[in-house]
């Protein structure tokens, strides 16, 4: 997995609720086996007019020149839906290392961290500042000190993560290696409980 | 303090808590299907590791599947593709596949509880949000990213921070016309879709212990609708009299020991809940959803929000946003409004009752011309029974075609997919946008309320057939 320490950006303001993860990769993209290539299916429906790359949606944010950046910045409960791990890799793969939020679904959450893609969880009121500021603005986000400031104000708000998934992503380590070196002690679990 | 069913069943499997992170818990049971787990097999592969406890593990091909013609090769190359590649890892990797052609192949939430493999007190997750159903078994059951389909191939445990935990009392009697999937459509409307991000839910209250298994898990089913990590019920005997003799259940002397440690899955008296929400049975009508997420539901009979109704910038602007793609008017009821499809499927309302419900309100009637269907039964099993009870000929005399299990027109993965601009009333799970295919206008509602909007060719309160 990438590591990810500190990172200052241009933002993509994407000012919906609920965004689902049937929006952020439709199910016809899912057929892949492997986990590379679902950036440019990215919110496929609401970025294409018929799902046709020629005939982009100009009222879409994706498609909008005067917004660029590697932050996604989105309104409350943001990847509910289905557990598909693609959307955190479409996501990851368009090239956003972190999204920005009020609220994110449960799953999503954990998909997006376990593929080296930061959630920062703000509250309405942040969100809205930052909605408010310049597209040419900035944000910068540093993971070592769990902070998320608007540069051009200076704003600044301290966000959540629990130390271990914070070591992992400063690291680039991820769970499953954990986990394999944990066998053992799985094994004496199982001779305990197991059925 | 006494402690939840929740408590009791996730401290159990709790192989590590890491301090300040989440805690590793062991998985009893893994269910895969073709969409998320190819990338945790090649995963696996890549660290050159071997899956750690494949015996645990059961696949199944289902959201690929197209629903006619089974035994012809699948049309699509890249769902084709994608089964194939599921029959191979599972050789591979010895693992249990009831895969196309297979007499126990279905939708994997419906397959896993009518084999007898879902078991109260168990752990269990798949790579599918829907896991939550076997949650009506009294299990910890909860859908998983394909990274963490990997480690349970890595490991047998997954590593997560225990969440809080809610319970929803339902008591009362329900009216006439109410079933389980009007009580879950109301519950997800009363706290949005997003309201029990970060719990899980236990749902009790004698109107929950009065519904049979298959609609207890109609209502687990749709727990992650509202966010909810997973949903649950605590085994009784409706749950113990469903399971005996099914197929993996244990059995004899292994059936009483594992009885009398079920029953003991039940919530203190004293227990502490994070959150506890009391609804009246006697308050549910017949439901439809309106919007593009579970939690734009009202009663049949009422009105869609008003425009101003809302004072939130954002808010207003998501509503407008999703009335325009339903092609719906703030303030409107939906009665009488025309559908053009009704699906009767997925793993939200495809079991044997819901069949046996449909039935009784078409029997020796027929569908509307202008009605177009997708009956699927969740199961091999599930379409097996229907012939066995000869509701397939209550069907047929219909005018009324059942087709071969899958998932079919929930998520638009397969062949089956609604047209544009036009409205399903469906027995599915989720209305997004496009989920049932590009434009498709999804209204989600009951078994019955599709029944009554087959005979009519528009929504209808299925209580003006029933009286």
């Amino acid at each position: 997995m990438q590591s990810l320490q500190k990172i200052t950006s241009r933002f993509i303001p994407l000012r919906i609720e609920n965004v689902d993860t049937d929006q952020i990769i439709p199910a016809r993209f899912l057929k892949a086996t492997t986990k590379d290539g679902f950036g440019k299916n990215l919110f496929r429906d609401w970025r294409y007019e018929n799902d046709d790359e020629a005939k982009p949606k100009a009222d879409f944010v994706l498609n909008q020149k005067q917004y660029a950046g590697e932050i996604l910045v989105a309104a409350k409960n943001f990847g509910c839906g289905s557990s598909r791990e693609h959307a955190a890799w479409s996501i990851q793969d368009y090239g956003f290392k972190v999204v920005v939020s009020s609220f994110f679904a449960d799953i999503f959450k954990n998909n997006a961290l376990n593929n080296g893609v930061l959630p920062v969880t703000v509250t309405d009121a942040f969100l809205q500042q930052i909605f408010a500021v310049s597209p040419n603005d900035t944000l910068t986000v540093d993971l070592a000190k769990q902070t998320i400031t608007i540069d051009a104000t200076g704003a600044t708000e301290k966000f959540d993560i629990n130390s271990y998934k914070k070591t992992c992503l400063l690291n680039g380590y991820d769970d499953i290696d954990y986990l394999l070196s944990m066998k053992e002690e799985i094994e004496a679990y199982e001779k305990v409980n197991h059925q | 303090m006494g402690k939840t069913i929740f408590d009791k069943i996730w401290d159990k499997h709790v192989v590590k808590i890491i301090e300040d992170g989440p805690s590793v818990v062991y998985i009893d049971k893994h269910l895969i299907h073709e969409v998320t787990s190819p990338q945790a097999f090649s995963g696996i592969e890549k660290r050159g590791a071997k899956l750690f406890r494949p015996a645990q593990i059961v696949a199944t091909a289902d959201h690929n599947v197209p629903t006619l013609h089974q035994d012809l090769p699948i049309k699509d190359a890249l769902s084709k593709f994608q089964v194939d590649t599921l029959i191979d890892n599972c050789k591979k990797h010895g693992v249990e596949l009831y895969g196309l052609g297979h007499k126990y192949q279905g939708i994997v939430h419906v397959i896993g509880p009518e084999l007898g493999i879902t078991q109260p007190g168990m752990t269990i997750v798949c790579g599918d949000s829907h896991t939550s159903t076997h949650g009506a078994f009294g299990a910890i059951a909860f859908g998983i990213g394909t990274s963490e389909v990997e480690m349970v191939f890595a490991a047998q445990c997954i590593m997560q921070s225990k969440p809080k935990v809610m319970r929803i009392n339902i008591d009362g009697t329900l009216k006439n016309g109410v079933v389980s999937k009007d009580i879950i459509l109301y519950i997800i409307a009363q706290i949005s879709a997003s309201g029990a991000t970060g719990y899980f839910v236990e749902y009790a209250g004698s109107a929950i212990r009065a519904l049979s298994m298959e609609a207890r898990m109609t209502i687990c089913n749709m727990s992650i609708e509202m966010g909810a990590r997973g949903g649950m019920i605590a085994p009784d005997q409706t749950t113990y009299d469903y399971m005996q003799g099914r197929m993996f259940a244990p059995k004899g002397a292994a059936w009483e020991q594992k009885l009398a440690a079920w029953k003991e899955l039940y919530t203190d008296a004293d227990a502490k809940f994070d959150l506890e929400i009391n609804i009246k049975a006697e308050a549910i009508d017949p439901m439809i959803t309106y919007g593009t997420n579970p939690g734009m539901g009202l009663s049949i009979q009422g009105k869609l929000p008003t425009i101003e109704s809302f004072s939130d910038a954002t808010e207003k602007q998501n509503y407008e946003k999703a009335l325009k793609y339903m092609g719906l008017t703030a303030g409107q009821t939906l009665i009488g409004m025309p559908v053009q499809n009704v699906f009767i499927g997925s793993c939200t309302n495809s079991r044997i009752e819901d069949f046996r419900l449909v039935a009784s309100i078409i029997k020796g009637k027929q569908k509307h011309p202008g009605i177009k269907t997708l009956i699927v039964p969740g199961s091999q099993e599930v379409a097996k029974q229907i012939k066995a009870e000869g509701l397939d000929k209550i069907f047929e005399a219909a005018g009324v075609e059942i087709r071969q299990a899958g998932c079919s027109a929930c998520l638009g993965m397969n062949e089956d997919k609604i047209p544009a601009g036009e409205y399903c009333i469906s027995t599915s799970n989720r209305n997004f946008e496009g989920r049932q295919g590009a434009g498709a206008r999804t209204l989600l509602a009951s078994p019955l309320t599709a029944a009554a909007a087959l005979l009519t060719g528009k929504i209808t309160d299925i209580r003006e057939i029933l009286n």
